[in-house]
């Protein structure tokens, strides 16, 4: 608990269980590959690269399209508009039944129900009521990631403490402008938090909607790919999804430090 | 400069009793020192005159007229603690009460009144010897540094009456006797009425006018939330006041009691 390491060290430290799982991963392709030269499982780095580049750089026979490009396109369209959409609801649902008591009172038990309806159960109304299309995947996404958002900010906004609620109207503050100058400018680190802890579940939501019904994007490729146990497309696929998804938390996280800089002057190191 | 009369008040949370039969003129001008022991519902009281409660029974009147039962730009406040915006620096922590006043729908000013609220704002900042530190944000400043923005703040709006909930409670004795001698300077300053909840009862009679202590007069050990509690000292503590204050000499006074109860005016 005292041993602290020091800055090149600590990279070191990081960087270690990669390479560790990177020298496995070559050592077993390589042992697979000299047993069965027509082996599927664990491709060679080498051919993954090729895939890749042939993948992201050489436009498809039949589309004339690059197959990485408009994958990811068409999957951070849906993803953006998912949580965008679910962090407007968020936002002003949980600041509304959060601050005032009236519409905690009418919607807060609903919200609380909503959460816990599994939202890969609705998905088949989804395609139903809104037709294969994008419109679907975007609202499962939104089903899936509003009710915990509005919950989460209903939450924070109840932690404020009241002398500041108090304050801000012995100051001569109106409702409104209590919650766009107080509450709303104190919420939002958190729920820039909150968001970041939604886009595990976000990504989850959306992979398994584009698995279901969709003719593009990385999700419904994965899957393509499994069918012709294509590993050299699905292992490169994955780890794009993951960085794109690391990619996404690290830059909220920096938004929101350089956005409200005072909420993370207590933070420990 | 606001007089209050309050006429047989009650408190009660359910079965409970916190505050009865609180009778109380208070008068324009005057430092109220309000002490008593933990639970005899000091800072109830002070959360009644914000309007933060609504009394059980009777009637607070601020200059004759019956209070709004909610806290509004005419009572400022000073809590112990979580008085200031962590949000905003020391400067916006003033101005935004300048904004709050001007900009009823997006609570910001621009241009000309902007640059008159920031001057204001510098202004005050000043008087609480804040100037040098207008950009930082309160997680920066130390605890007697952040109830002086506070108190800045609360007198942005110049309200009628300040009330103090043991504003100095968390700070070391020397900041705390800084504080008082700026919270006396500015009562002197801008002649609003205070009201001070305090532990302290050498705070009490250091700073009050007068010095008012609430206590429950009766006990039922059968049932504890029975009685409240009410005034039991009302004391004069102005020089000329018939109560013998430390430090003062007194010039021998006609001491028929009339002056108890009556209160002070400036």
């Amino acid at each position: 608990m005292n041993i602290v390491p020091g800055r090149g060290s600590r990279l070191a430290l990081a960087l270690l269980p990669f390479v560790v799982i990177a020298l496995v991963y070559v050592v077993g392709s390589a042992e697979r590959r000299a047993a069965n030269p027509d082996d599927k499982l664990l491709p060679p780095i080498s051919e993954m690269a090729q895939t890749v580049h042939r993948l992201a750089f050489e436009p498809d026979r039949r589309s004339e399209e690059t197959v990485l490009w408009t994958d990811t396109a068409a999957s951070l369209q849906r993803l953006g508009l998912g949580l965008g959409i679910a962090t407007l609801i968020g936002l002003v649902v949980g600041l509304a039944i959060g601050l005032l008591p009236v519409v905690g009172s009418t919607f807060a038990s609903l919200i609380a129900v909503l959460s816990m309806i599994p939202p890969m159960a609705v998905l088949p109304i989804l395609f139903i009521v809104f037709g294969l299309g994008e419109l679907s995947k975007v609202v499962l996404i939104v089903f899936g990631v509003a009710p915990f958002l509005v919950r989460d900010l209903a939450l924070a906004v109840g932690n404020l403490p009241a002398e500041q609620l108090v304050k801000a109207q012995s100051l001569g503050a109106s409702t409104w402008q209590l919650a766009i100058r107080v509450v709303l400018p104190q919420v939002m680190p958190r729920l820039i938090e909150a968001v970041r802890l939604s886009l595990g579940p976000a990504f989850l939501f959306l992979i398994s909607a584009e698995a279901i019904a969709a003719d593009v994007g990385l999700g419904y490729r994965i899957f393509l790919m499994r069918r012709y146990l294509a590993m050299d497309v699905i292992l490169p696929y994955v780890a794009w999804i993951t960085l794109l998804a690391y990619l996404l938390d690290f830059a909220l996280a920096r938004a929101a430090r350089h956005a409200f800089p005072w909420a993370y002057v207590q933070e420990r190191r | 400069m606001s007089a209050i009369s309050i006429r047989d008040l009650w408190l009660e949370y359910g079965n409970q009793i916190v505050l009865e039969r609180i009778n109380l003129q208070i008068d324009a001008g005057g430092f109220i020192a309000l002490v008593g022991p933990s639970g005899a519902g000091k800072s109830s009281f002070l959360r009644l005159i914000l309007g933060q409660e609504r009394p059980t029974r009777g009637a607070i009147l601020l200059d004759g007229e019956p209070l709004r039962s909610e806290p509004g730009p005419d009572r400022g406040v000073v809590f112990q603690r979580y008085s200031v915006f962590p949000h905003l620096t020391a400067l916006e922590n003033v101005l935004i009460a300048f904004e709050f006043a001007s900009s009823p729908v997006l609570a910001r000013l621009r241009g000309e009144a902007r640059r008159d609220a920031l001057a204001k704002s510098a202004a005050l900042l000043q008087e609480v010897g804040l100037e040098a530190h207008r950009d930082k944000y309160p997680s920066a400043l130390s605890g007697g540094m952040q109830q002086r923005l506070a108190i800045a703040q609360a007198l942005a709006r110049r309200p009628r009456v300040l009330l103090l909930d043991e504003p100095f409670g968390a700070l070391d004795p020397g900041t705390r006797a800084q504080m008082h001698a700026l919270i006396r300077k500015l009562w002197h300053e801008h002649g609003t009425t205070v009201i001070m909840v305090t532990h302290d009862i050498k705070e009490a009679f250091g700073l009050g006018t007068r010095l008012i202590a609430l206590d429950r007069t009766r006990l039922d050990s059968q049932a504890a939330g029975r009685y409240g509690a009410t005034i039991t000292y009302d004391l004069d503590l102005r020089r000329d006041g018939p109560v013998p204050v430390l430090g003062f000499l007194k010039t021998p006074a006609p001491l028929d009691g009339a002056n108890i109860n009556q209160g002070i005016s400036p």
